[in-house]
């Protein structure tokens, strides 16, 4: 239903070491404008290190990364591309609103933007409080409003939703598909599969390979399942057919609740 | 567009500094208080005072931007906001500049206020011109920041930051020749010295407390001074890295 769609994102054969350890292991993917793309996956499974790439911050050993046409990182597709951190990247000793401006003017947006960006976020009646006295779901909100308030069309946020409560989550899940509707990319990281079922396309990543990338619905199909972390588990025992035969596992995966949903 | 960027940097530093005031005091008060000891320390020797004093006001910049921007650039290395920034439209030019004119501007006014101070309650006696003092505090200001900004590449912690001041500079102090003269120093550390940036610093503004201008060699001296500024702001670019493992 995308493949039409322009591809904001374009990653081709990425291969990504970090010491010793490769973490991206030649990943090809594209990213349509349009949608939300959710990225799913355990932590250590490489979605910070992918993500990294997009924006053009990681170091590359191999493969391409295009974003709106041209390279990662290129000072021309900056300004287009919004970032937010696991780590909230925020001056603490600064107040929500002195952050949000500053990152407004970095990124030659009017100065209202400001403003819009803190309500789209719900943070109207805590934007002169100094960032360290914040709960971390609250710096989680001033963290998304610095990352749109450039309006991008490309969105990179890594894990936005964590510890948010449940109303406020659906409001921004909701944001970000009217953001998709006016034309912008999203790629939004969980390593909850709950959060699966909000997006329209699942990229599941796995050790630093794609294990299954289709929308929810076909994924619920192709495993035979309506819970998503379920189906997540089902993929990862269909990888590994001679573990499961050994172990003389059931096919549908019977697997312990401690980890379902994490994954880590 | 690069002076947008900057502007709204050195504004951002200058806010951080503001939202910290006790820091904005130590700042203020430190050099006023330190240079209030030596009088009296000195008291049967006015001479001497006359003759440290000047450099002192003129130094304090160095000693504290260094500081500051080692600290608060280690912070932006931490947190990830300089990854966040990294990956926005800011040249890494504009990083520095915005760094530069907000340390430069504490520079200026800490060095005001010392002076005053110096001149006014302590009775400093000298003949250099005041503002060729608070700009020479402004340069070394900057010295402060463009090396604090290189010895930030090295820390890992804020601990490890601020044990750089007494690794980095204390023994630039020692050795410029605000305590011994240089050439009363072993031939070693003569030559040592005059491989330091804060000597240069030093023989600028004593120059200008002994003879009340800077002549050809307190030229040479800013030069130099000016030039290490850029040299280390190059270095400390170099560790500014847009992409990293």
């Amino acid at each position: 239903m995308t493949g039409l769609a322009r591809a904001a994102v374009e990653i081709d054969d990425l291969r990504v070491r970090r010491g010793d350890r490769e973490v991206l292991h030649g990943l090809s993917l594209t990213i349509a404008a349009g949608t939300v793309t959710g990225l799913l996956g355990p932590s250590g499974s490489g979605k910070t290190t992918l993500m990294r790439a997009i924006v053009g911050v990681q170091l590359v050993d191999a493969g391409s990364v295009r974003v709106l046409g041209q390279p990662a990182g290129a000072a021309s597709v900056r300004s287009r591309v919004g970032y937010m951190t696991q780590a909230r990247g925020l001056y603490e000793d600064l107040t929500v609103r002195e952050n949000v401006r500053y990152f407004c003017r970095i990124a030659g947006a009017p100065a209202a933007r400001a403003e819009e960006a803190l309500a789209s976020v719900r943070l109207e009646s805590l934007v002169d409080r100094v960032v360290r006295t914040l709960s971390g779901g609250e710096q989680a909100r001033a963290s998304l409003a610095t990352a749109l308030v450039g309006r991008p069309e490309v969105l990179i946020l890594d894990e936005p939703t964590v510890g948010l409560d449940p109303l406020l989550r659906r409001d921004l899940w909701r944001m970000f598909h009217r953001l998709a509707d006016e034309g912008a990319a999203l790629l939004v990281s969980s390593h909850v599969m709950d959060e699966a079922a909000n997006c329209d396309e699942l990229v599941l990543l796995r050790e630093g390979d794609i294990l299954a990338r289709a929308t929810p619905d076909e994924l619920r199909e192709r495993t035979n399942t309506d819970d998503l972390a379920e189906a997540f588990l089902r993929l990862i025992e269909r990888e590994r057919p001679s573990d499961g035969r050994e172990l003389s596992m059931p096919a549908s995966g019977a697997v312990p609740d401690d980890v379902r949903g994490q994954g880590a | 567009m690069i002076a947008r960027a900057s502007t709204a940097t050195a504004e951002r530093v200058l806010r951080q500094l503001r939202h910290d005031h006790r820091t904005v005091a130590l700042l203020l008060v430190v050099p006023c208080v330190l240079l209030t000891l030596l009088k009296y320390l000195f008291e049967d020797q006015p001479q001497t005072f006359d003759r440290i004093g000047v450099p002192l006001v003129g130094l304090f910049p160095l000693l504290q931007m260094f500081i500051v921007t080692s600290v608060t650039m280690l912070r932006e290395r931490t947190s990830g906001t300089l990854e966040r920034l990294m990956a926005s439209p800011l040249a890494k030019l504009d990083l520095l500049a915005g760094y530069a004119a907000a340390f430069a501007l504490v520079g200026i006014a800490q060095a005001s206020l010392v002076a005053t101070y110096a001149l006014a309650a302590l009775g400093l006696d000298t003949s250099a011109n005041g503002l060729a003092v608070v700009a020479l505090a402004a340069a070394n200001a900057l010295l402060g920041m463009s090396l604090g900004l290189l010895a930030s590449a090295f820390a890992r912690t804020e601990f490890q930051a601020t044990q750089f001041m007494p690794a980095f500079i204390l023994p630039q102090l020692l050795l410029c020749g605000l305590f011994i003269p240089r050439e009363r120093m072993a031939g070693a550390l003569e030559t040592l010295a005059n491989a330091l940036p804060a000597t240069y610093a030093y023989d600028a503004l004593d120059r200008l407390a002994s003879d009340g201008a800077l002549g050809a060699r307190g030229t040479i001296d800013i030069a130099a001074v000016l030039g290490l500024i850029l040299v280390a702001l190059a270095l400390g670019a170099a560790t500014l890295r847009r992409r990293t493992a």
